[in-house]
């Protein structure tokens, strides 16, 4: 089992009213914006990273949004570079470039090169295809996001192992000259883990290369659903999954007192939380779900998908242009707030509390990887300092520990797609049905 | 009253799906960036004199999408060689929006393609001044709303009153990402069609503005007077985007009157 730590970054000085009455963190104007604060926050998350370190988690987790302030790595390679030469052991687990945002691979894989000789080997590089919001920021084409995902993907795999000097002409990308002087120190390549909300597109594709998929922060239920497709998809290219294909993220706020863990947890709803992180309009832009995506959505007005409802998609959106009663919006995101607890979608508490959470969802999923995802919103330093503390000192060890006697090996331990299947024979449950049984969630 | 048809024909490499209805010299419909929206009053008027032939822009449900086809230039080429496999000779035509852009490109690379060209708050040139309104930004209804000046028009509850169906809604997403696929950037322009279409001297052009008209704005239509001065414009009042349906009869007059010279 590798322990992860993550923090989305959050730029903790935005008036939560602005937010709320942009009904997003996406699009709140950057002139709140203060240097001063930024810098001091810059830093201080690079320490956060190195504290993770010290109490003995083994993988430090960072990722990349544009344009908002629910998150400040706008440019996460720069993070994942100091960070390289900053900490010595911890992996440094990237989720992930989004591709078809930057859109320039070759750059890509020379960057990512440069931070796994310099962190010797500790470089985690995983891909994501940009939410919808950045699609705008980037003004990438959000109908030829997943060809460019792919494509920049395969682009980066090749640069990385084929001998140059080359010509590429693909669909989206070309380049002349491909012969970059900075290769990967792991050879043949650094590991990739591939994060999602649950797209089965996501999910085949994972599966198809035997890359570790890390569902962030899923309901226990759909997420079995998808880790058994996974298994299925991998069954079929004669290869047994287990809990090395799988990770798992969940946000996790600890305190030395349940009163304290509640009072501050309430964060992750911060503005409205992650349902927030942009309006319908940024978050499902014109050809950025796949036609059997949209089909779903469009077939169940009532459902919500990705947090987006048909009834989002079909109302007006923008910014609240009405007065908005913020009491009331925040009445509601606290009882989203407890109601997500209850479902064992967010952690909080102390460590008595919390640990015996960790292993249900650990019998349930059996993931090898397993990350714990930092309170959002304006938590001070010192009370995100000691969440950190007593994860590191008493649930990170328990979790170990548990993971070992469970049998969850992490994708280091057993190398994803190496355990073979022989064609007709049965593959073994990935997770535990009976176990999720257990768990009583509300609809 | 015309009986308009649905059929697909083989044509440009693909399987075509056009509406026709109506008799006389054709008259080539280039529909919308948000498809086809059924038959109209002024489908119905222009009908009346013309055999009207409206081709479902591949991607948009009904004919396949051409994954080559990548930008408007590459439409333009592919509705060419339909009209030669269709054996139509010269024809006139008639673009709304994203398709004036399409009938703009055919024009600029074939100035004798079309007799007349009416281009109705056409894209595809940068607006003189302005900005061409971003449909992508948007949820569809703020879209639709927003391209409508006159949402009290008969025609614009029929086409998008009531509540949309899962079908409307995917033939909606279908039509956004494919005009997002080819004209996400530069934004539903080409930065060389003004210069080439300055070399179409011999086409009677039409450009129909309504005058309430925020999506595409005033600087459009000058933009395109500027590549063609001999271009005619005809400002429909009380109506925004879609003059057809907020004010059909200005709409029909004006267009009538220019294609009967």
């Amino acid at each position: 089992m590798k322990l992860g730590y993550f923090t989305e970054r959050p730029y903790r000085w935005v008036k939560e009213e602005e937010v709320l009455k942009n009904r997003a963190f996406f699009a709140v104007s950057n002139a709140q914006f203060d240097r001063e604060k930024a810098a001091d926050d810059y830093n201080y998350f690079l320490d956060e990273a190195c504290y993770a370190e010290e109490l003995g988690f083994d993988a430090v987790a960072l990722n990349e949004h544009h344009g908002n302030p629910f998150c400040m790595g706008s440019v996460m390679n720069v993070e994942a570079a100091i960070l390289a030469r900053i900490t010595r052991k911890v992996k440094i687990v990237l989720i992930g470039n989004p591709l078809p945002v930057i859109k320039h691979p070759l750059r890509m894989a020379e960057e990512l090169a440069e931070i796994d000789l310099i962190s010797r080997g500790r470089l985690v590089t995983g891909w994501v295809r940009g939410a919808g919001s950045e699609q705008f920021f980037n003004n990438a084409n959000p109908a030829y996001n997943r060809e460019m995902f792919n494509e920049a993907h395969d682009f980066i795999v090749q640069a990385w192992t084929r001998p140059g000097p080359w010509r590429y002409e693909g669909k989206h990308f070309h380049y002349r000259h491909v012969n970059p002087w900075a290769l990967p120190y792991q050879k043949p390549y650094p590991q990739m883990w591939i994060p999602g909300v649950l797209s089965p597109e996501t999910v085949l594709w994972c599966a198809d290369h035997a890359y570790p998929y890390i569902g962030l922060g899923t309901s226990l239920g759909p997420t079995a659903d998808l880790w058994d497709f996974y298994a299925d998809q991998a069954a079929k290219h004669g290869y047994q999954a287990g809990s090395e294909n799988f990770g798992y993220l969940i946000p996790t706020f600890l305190a030395e007192t349940e009163e304290k863990a509640q009072e501050l947890g309430r964060n992750f709803v911060y503005g409205g939380g992650q349902g927030a992180f942009s309006r319908p309009e940024h978050t499902l832009p014109p050809g950025y779900n796949s036609k059997n995506a949209i089909r779903m959505l469009a077939k169940q007005p009532g459902g919500s998908w990705l947090g987006i409802s048909r009834e989002k998609i079909n109302a007006e959106g923008g910014a609240a242009t009405e007065d908005v009663n913020y009491d009331e919006v925040r009445k509601k995101l606290v009882a989203g707030f407890e109601k997500a607890q209850r479902n064992h979608q967010i952690l909080i508490g102390t460590p008595d509390t919390v640990i015996p959470k960790v292993k249900q969802i650990l019998d349930v999923i059996r993931p090898g990887v397993f990350t714990f995802f930092a309170v959002q919103g304006p938590v001070g330093n010192e009370d995100r300092m000691t969440s950190l503390r007593l994860l590191g000192e008493h649930v990170v060890p328990a979790i170990r520990d548990y993971a070992k006697e469970i049998g969850l090996k992490d994708p280091f331990t057993r190398l994803p797609g190496k355990q073979k299947l022989t064609s007709g024979v049965q593959r073994d449950p990935v997770v535990d049905r009976d176990a999720l049984k257990h768990i009583k969630f509300e609809g | 009253m015309a009986q308009e048809t649905e059929q697909t024909i083989k044509a440009g490499g693909t399987e075509l799906t056009l509406v026709r209805g109506g008799s006389g010299r054709p008259l080539v419909i280039f529909h919308d960036e948000l498809g086809y929206t059924g038959w109209m009053g002024w489908n119905e008027a222009l009908a009346a004199e013309r055999e009207l032939i409206i081709p479902l822009q591949p991607g948009f449900g009904k004919t396949p999408r051409l994954d080559w086809i990548m930008n408007y230039r590459d439409l333009g080429g592919f509705y060419q060689r339909v009209l030669r496999d269709m054996n139509l000779g010269q024809v006139d035509v008639i673009g709304f929006s994203a398709g004036a852009f399409i009938a703009a490109e055919m024009a600029a690379s074939n100035p004798d393609i079309f007799g007349k060209m009416v281009l109705v708050g056409p894209m595809g040139l940068k607006p003189e001044d302005g900005q061409i309104m971003d449909m992508f930004d948007k949820t569809i209804r703020t879209h639709l709303v927003l391209t409508v000046w006159n949402t009290e028009a008969p025609e614009f509850a029929k086409i998008y009153g009531g509540d949309m169906s899962p079908e409307q809604f995917e033939l909606f997403e279908d039509a956004r990402s494919e005009t997002a696929r080819l004209g996400w950037e530069p934004y539903m322009f080409n930065p060389s069609l003004g210069h080439l279409l300055q070399g179409v001297t011999d086409t009677g052009t039409l450009l129909v503005w309504g005058l309430r008209d925020d999506f595409t704005p005033r600087g459009c239509i000058e933009a395109y007077k500027k590549a063609i001065p001999s271009a005619q414009i005809a400002e429909i009042p009380e109506a925004g985007h879609r003059p057809e349906i907020e004010n059909p009869d200005a709409f029909i007059r004006a267009v009538k009157g220019f294609l009967a010279d």
